[in-house]
């Protein structure tokens, strides 16, 4: 039986969309049979960054209202054969779901799939409500920035109190250079303030725009967030991987006076 | 202040501070106060407390703020007051 797993933040425009675009690709690579829903409704992204954006025939809220099987509104990814989206609607809003909806779609998803990843809207009302419900671990995706770290913690007690199994924590966007020169708050530092599990840090890589542009994740790939987002999966699938030394890449004077702690 | 304080002030890094921030911030959110509530409990504060002495309300600072626990549980979250008390007149 798969695991249903929701990526969150509380905060929009910290990266919740390509993470999953990118976790889901890479568990496919894993050779695990995914899917990905995007349950922002009536603000459809996710399509457009797995670059399936010209395939949609169904939507989540067709499958929710029966004008539709799974299968049908199921879209095949255009690289991995054992990947799929279930994009979200664009003409509806939030309400056209409930929580209990949501829950029973992921239980029947989680019979055919390895992974059920789902995409949750910015925010804490419905759509969030909605996105959590069916999930047995989330994943809080923040930037080291204040805004989206308050944010994450907000997030972080809502998730308790819905008593979510597994709760961890992807540092998005880290500057090793800022963070060297005291200008960026460390990972270290946001995992202090957030006191939860880290499973991932992906620094900030001019290569996630450009892989976006062209509708086809990194994940795997030789840059650096492709290995940080590769690591990310398998620590999900189980596998114990050791953080990528991001400091390696810093010059001379950055190795000379070293992370300050 | 000593020459040594001033130096160290100037380098606290915009991550610390961004960090303290948070960390004031978070403690104060997750113990349900909303400034408003702080506010009510200074008022009430200064209410009690002036029963009996003269206390300074302007420079008076309440906050919900963490630090480290006696028993190590880790940063636990107090309520902080500094009660500045008005100059005592003799006589």
């Amino acid at each position: 039986m798969g695991e249903v797993i929701v990526v969150t933040s509380g905060k929009g425009g910290v990266g919740k969309t390509t993470t999953t675009a990118n976790v889901g690709t890479g568990l496919a690579k894993l050779d695990k049979k995914v899917v990905l829903i995007d349950t922002d409704i009536g603000l459809r992204n996710l399509d457009v960054v797995m670059g399936l954006e010209n395939r949609i025939v169904y939507n989540l809220v067709d499958v929710i209202e029966g004008n539709c099987r799974i299968k049908q509104a199921l879209i095949k990814d255009k690289r991995y054969n054992n990947l799929y989206l279930l994009p979200s609607a664009q003409t509806r809003d939030k309400t056209a779901v409930t929580p209990d909806e949501m829950k029973q779609l992921c239980d029947q998803l989680r019979d055919d799939f390895d992974y059920v990843i789902m995409d949750c809207p910015a925010g804490i009302e419905q759509g969030f409500r909605n996105a959590i419900a069916g999930a047995d671990r989330a994943l809080v995706v923040t930037t080291p920035e204040v805004s989206a770290v308050r944010d994450a913690d907000r997030i972080v007690g809502l998730l308790e109190a819905n008593e979510m199994k597994k709760t961890q924590l992807i540092v998005n966007r880290l500057r090793m250079d800022m963070v060297a020169r005291g200008d960026m708050m460390s990972s270290q530092d946001v995992v202090d303030i957030l006191a939860i599990d880290l499973i991932g840090i992906v620094p900030d890589d001019e290569n996630i725009v450009v892989s976006t542009n062209n509708g086809e994740p990194l994940v795997g790939g030789d840059s650096l967030a492709g290995q940080a987002y590769m690591n990310i999966c398998k620590r999900i699938a189980g596998e114990e991987v050791p953080f990528l030394d991001l400091s390696a890449r810093k010059g001379f004077f950055g190795r000379l006076f070293g992370r300050k702690k | 202040m000593s020459f040594l304080d001033i130096f160290k002030k100037k380098t606290v890094s915009s991550s610390n501070i961004a960090k303290g921030r948070l960390q004031l911030a978070l403690a104060s959110d997750r113990a349900g106060c909303s400034p408003e509530i702080m506010e009510k409990i200074k008022n009430d504060i200064i209410n009690v407390i002036s029963k009996y002495i003269e206390i300074d309300v302007a420079g008076l600072d309440i906050k919900i703020q963490q630090t480290e626990g006696e028993n190590g549980e880790g940063l636990v979250p107090v309520l902080f007051a500094n009660i500045p008390v008005k100059e005592i007149r003799r006589g």
